[in-house]
């Protein structure tokens, strides 16, 4: 069922990042998402950022159109949630690594929060463009992950891809799961890289959602409906799929590459 | 008794099915690994979202509400990729061996033809054709609703393909089975009955209608006895095969159906509340039910409730 909160608070986390906190009761552990609904407007997917307590979160980068008007909701603003929806990352590894690019610490971070309060140990491999665009750096460091940066710019860490980060770790420590959550081609050589140091790969996929309900088709991937079947995968069931790094489906259901990576 | 094993066969005019369970329409019908999924876990056939001349996004979201167990409104608003693009996925889809049935919509009888060829050159076995959508302009019930447009439209595509036809009827309409004699008139190898009762929902806090596009369609188990209704008055109007749909989310349900008439039933809104393993437990539920009742199959119990069968 749909709820109508209030937002009770939005933060600017990155130039290009904002988070909106919420009410909302309903239980919901790391990986789930739920639908965001902006009146008059749509209604999103979006992975949950906070998800302990009755104050729940989002963190919205923005991308198309209308992950920008989600970002100009402002505190006191009336949105609808329903869910949550989808499956959630496994507590049981003990040695943890997490690979984000761009707002793939939105997922990720809630996820290592709950690791680390279950004893786990994590270190945090993170990615963005530019060392302002660092998503969640602060709340990796808070819950004493270890945190190692790359940038494209080189403007703070590794300057290039967090994937070669990811690379350099995975030779050096017995990490015994890697979590992941970003561009799929990045997140698909992460698997690559994870799978010859025969360490399993969970990967946060995204695709156009209309029902969330596992019903609808929109967000088939392969024979998966991403909704109810995800958003968490193994990497080893989106290797072999055709689209996954290459093609997600627009709201029609066609085919659709992913452009620019 | 326990001996027996009903055969679960089932004939719809020509068209011949492993059991009489079909994936309905608009679900899971975007992608052929998904229609081929609803294949391996035991669907007598599936069938294809509704697809029109070309890519079509649908209404934006909200496009579903979802009610605690009894039912779902939903407008999807048609979404599909269009006839250039689809036939890649029924491709996908028959090479795991599915039996797919292709759904066409188009806003008048010579669209609907043009769809229907098409669509039968991809290898379906049989075109269903969506007079009955019910909240999309131009489209559905809005070309469905009168007995002489549909008969129009079935005569067209009859005309145009070598393959059965079927009519998805509307029941958002004063006489449904004028409807279905309409389409038989036209030459329809079977009717399908019922889509979606148009319906709304509104958040009394945000005082609007919860769905973007406002109206949209109620399925789910509150729907069972209209479409039940239905399928009833159907059955003693016409001689063509009828095919159930509407709320049916066991195999006492579907065998409901049958008894009011349905050679073959459509499920959809049940895989949202039981995933679609539900096709096999549709399937043994029907055998060990008609096996319990002493039929020896399917087509034993067609329309028994009406006193004799036919």
């Amino acid at each position: 069922m749909r709820s109508i909160v209030r937002v009770t608070e939005r933060v600017v986390e990155t130039p290009s990042t904002v988070t909106l906190r919420f009410p909302f009761v309903a239980p919901a552990a790391p990986g789930q998402f739920v639908m965001i609904w902006i009146p008059g407007d749509d209604e999103l997917p979006m992975s949950l950022s906070y998800t302990v307590g009755g104050s729940k979160g989002v963190t919205v980068k923005a991308m198309g159109d209308t992950s920008r008007r989600v970002q100009s909701i402002r505190a006191g603003d009336a949105v609808g949630i329903r869910g949550p929806y989808g499956n959630r990352f496994d507590m049981a590894p003990r040695r943890i690594l997490v690979v984000g690019g761009g707002s793939g610490s939105a997922v990720l971070a809630p996820a290592a929060e709950a690791a680390v309060a279950d004893g786990a140990r994590v270190t945090a491999a993170l990615g963005a463009t530019q060392a302002p665009e660092l998503l969640f750096r602060g709340r990796f460091d808070a819950m004493g992950a270890q945190v190692e940066v790359a940038t494209d710019d080189g403007s703070e860490g590794t300057h290039g891809f967090v994937t070669t980060v990811a690379e350099r770790l995975l030779g050096t420590e017995p990490f015994d799961a890697v979590w992941t959550c970003g561009p799929e081609v990045m997140m698909q050589k992460v698997a690559v890289a994870a799978a010859s140091a025969k360490v399993p790969v969970y990967c946060s996929v995204e695709r156009h959602m209309k029902c969330a309900l596992g019903m609808c088709d929109a967000c088939a991937l392969g024979p998966y409906h991403v909704c109810v079947d995800g958003p968490v995968f193994p990497a080893e069931r989106l290797l072999p799929l055709a689209e996954f790094a290459h093609a997600h489906r627009d709201p029609s259901g066609r085919r659709v590459p992913f452009g620019g990576h | 008794m326990s001996s027996l094993v009903a055969d679960l066969a089932v004939r719809v005019g020509s068209l011949a099915l492993r059991n009489p369970f079909l994936l309905a329409s608009g679900i899971w019908g975007e992608s052929g690994d998904s229609l081929a999924g609803a294949w391996a876990a035991g669907a007598g056939g599936v069938i294809t979202k509704s697809i029109g001349s070309l890519p079509r996004a649908g209404y934006p979201n909200p496009t579903i509400e979802e009610y605690s167990t009894w039912g779902l409104l939903n407008a999807m608003g048609l979404p599909n990729p269009g006839m250039d693009e689809y036939p890649r996925e029924i491709s996908a889809a028959r090479s795991h061996g599915a039996l797919v049935i292709g759904s066409v919509f188009g806003s008048d009888a010579e669209e609907f033809a043009r769809l229907a060829r098409r669509i039968a050159e991809t290898g379906v076995v049989a075109v269903e054709l969506n007079l009955s959508c019910p909240h999309a302009e131009g489209y559905g019930t809005e070309v469905g609703s009168d007995p002489k447009d549909v008969e129009a439209i079935v005569r067209a595509v009859v005309g145009s393909v070598s393959v059965p036809v079927i009519a998805k009827i509307t029941p958002n309409t004063s006489d449904a089975p004028a409807l279905a004699v309409a389409a038989e008139n036209g030459g329809a190898a079977a009717v399908s009955a019922i889509n979606t009762l148009r319906a709304l929902a509104i958040d009394t806090t945000l005082h609007r209608p919860v769905l973007a596009h406002g109206l949209g369609g109620l399925s789910g188990p509150a729907i069972k006895p209209v479409g039940l209704a239905c399928v009833w008055q159907i059955y003693e109007r016409v001689r063509i095969p009828v095919i159930g749909v509407g709320g049916i989310s066991t195999a006492e349900d579907a065998l409901e159906y049958i008894m009011a008439g349905a050679r073959a039933v459509e499920v959809g809104t049940v895989i949202a509340h039981q995933g679609i393993g539900v096709f096999s437990r549709l399937v043994d539920g029907l055998s060990h039910r008609l096996d319990e009742l002493g039929y020896a199959s399917v087509s034993q119990a067609v329309g028994l409730a009406h006193g004799a069968g036919r």
